[in-house]
């Protein structure tokens, strides 16, 4: 027997907040799926919103490439704030 | 960057919409809570807000235009480098209120049409031209230094996607500005001839720059109803005041001169009075009469058309992998 399709869980933990991944659950459509991702990750209070997604839609970067992925980023530190030195008395800058 | 909200006063409230469900929602944005794209929503608040973030978006992308101006004349592989990241930040966030819009209900390519056609706005800001490299101190310092006055309250604003989208824009906001009091800094503290041309610079984006918090108050059709709704947390005066009192000390500090003869310090409101704007330049700018508003919407347009190519590249390249990709 074929188990239920794989979909991940996101939870808004409250307005304003973005839903986060919290895990997955097994089921056989998208209403199954919010009705045990609520029982399986919001039983006390976690959230006020879910997401569903199935997991096999979800196209995921090559952990082992995260070098030639992420490295470019990192001898650009003129993107961050700190790089400029600005005189203490110089206020709200 | 930044946007106003420019255009006259959304329609109030139609009386057509379910009382009930109208009440719970002024009652959820007076507590402060968010509202969420799948929440019910009054229609005058979801056209306002599309209009408003998409002239937000609109002025990022717009505001690309005068600081790519200077990339390839940066005076340093440094300076090339900072302004490279700086217009590419502004993309991103261009891009970050698209999405943030589109869970309206509006799809980006119609706000991309409506910019292009000239019915949508954005910040009167970018219609003045960058003559010199010190105007691109002057942006960084002051147009950004504007623009994050008004985008930090706008981080806890009623719409969810747009409180979070301005989260992310004035965290990485923060560079810009000082960068770009960093570029002044060094001109002001360089040769007679620097010095003057970072003079000049403050001299031509001082004014446009206090205009960018939008038509003084008593002329603001929009503000009672948006800060009711929570789009807007601050008064036009009250950013404005706050961006006066922090930027002259600034502008001191590296011996520059802010240029309003009216300029003075308040003791007893612990603040700066400061002249009358030429509000009439303000609305002739707005109404695209600003010095270079035909060629900025002339260099969007055939960014668009011109590179049409790209967009129909990928089209093509995506759908010979999905036929690879049947095939296997």
């Amino acid at each position: 027997m074929n188990d239920w399709p794989l979909w991940e869980v996101f939870v808004r933990a409250k307005g304003g907040m973005s839903h986060r991944h919290v895990g997955s659950v097994h089921a056989p459509d998208a209403g199954i799926a919010i009705r045990h991702a609520r029982d399986t990750y919001t039983r006390r209070m976690e959230g006020v919103s879910l997401w569903v997604v199935p997991s096999a839609s979800i196209t995921a970067s090559d952990p082992a490439e995260d070098g030639p992925m992420f490295d470019p980023a990192a001898d650009k530190v003129y993107r961050h704030p700190t790089f400029y030195n600005i005189p203490d008395d110089i206020k709200h800058i | 960057m930044y946007t106003t909200e420019l255009h006259k006063a959304a329609k109030s409230v139609d009386s057509i919409e379910d009382p009930d469900k109208l009440a719970a929602f002024e009652a959820r944005v007076a507590a402060d809570e968010f509202i969420e794209p799948k929440d019910w929503m009054p229609e005058a608040y979801r056209r306002t807000l599309t209009r408003q973030i998409s002239q937000h978006a609109h002025s990022e992308i717009v505001g690309m235009l005068p600081e790519g101006n200077w990339i390839a004349r940066a005076p340093s592989l440094r300076r090339k480098a900072i302004l490279l990241a700086k217009v590419q930040d502004e993309a991103g966030h261009g891009l970050y209120l698209y999405s943030a819009a589109e869970t309206l209900g509006t799809s980006r390519q119609e706000m991309i049409e409506a910019l292009h056609s000239g019915k949508a706005k954005y910040s009167t800001i970018f219609n003045y031209p960058t003559l010199t490299w010190a105007d691109i101190g002057a942006i960084g310092w002051l147009v950004d230094g504007a623009a994050i006055m008004n985008q930090v309250p706008l981080q806890r604003t009623s719409y969810g996607p747009y409180a979070r989208a301005m989260v992310r824009v004035c965290k990485e906001e923060s560079f810009h500005q000082r960068q770009g009091y960093e570029i002044m800094m060094h001109l002001a503290a360089g040769t007679a001839e620097q010095k003057r041309m970072a003079q000049d610079a403050l001299n031509r984006w001082w004014w446009p720059s206090l205009m960018m918090f939008g038509p003084p108050d008593d002329n603001s059709p929009n503000s009672a109803q948006s800060m009711r709704w929570r789009i807007k947390r601050d008064t036009n005066d009250e950013l404005r005041q706050k961006f006066v009192d922090i930027t002259v000390p600034q502008a001191e500090a590296i011996g520059l001169v802010v240029p309003d003869p009216d300029l003075r310090w308040n003791e007893a409101k612990g603040g700066y009075d400061f002249g009358e704007i030429d509000w009439d330049e303000f609305y002739a700018v707005v109404k695209g009469e600003g010095p270079v508003a035909k060629e900025r919407m002339k260099a969007r347009r055939d960014a668009w058309e011109k590179n049409a190519w790209v967009r129909e590249a990928a089209d093509a390249y995506a759908a010979k992998h999905d036929r690879k990709a049947r095939a296997a």
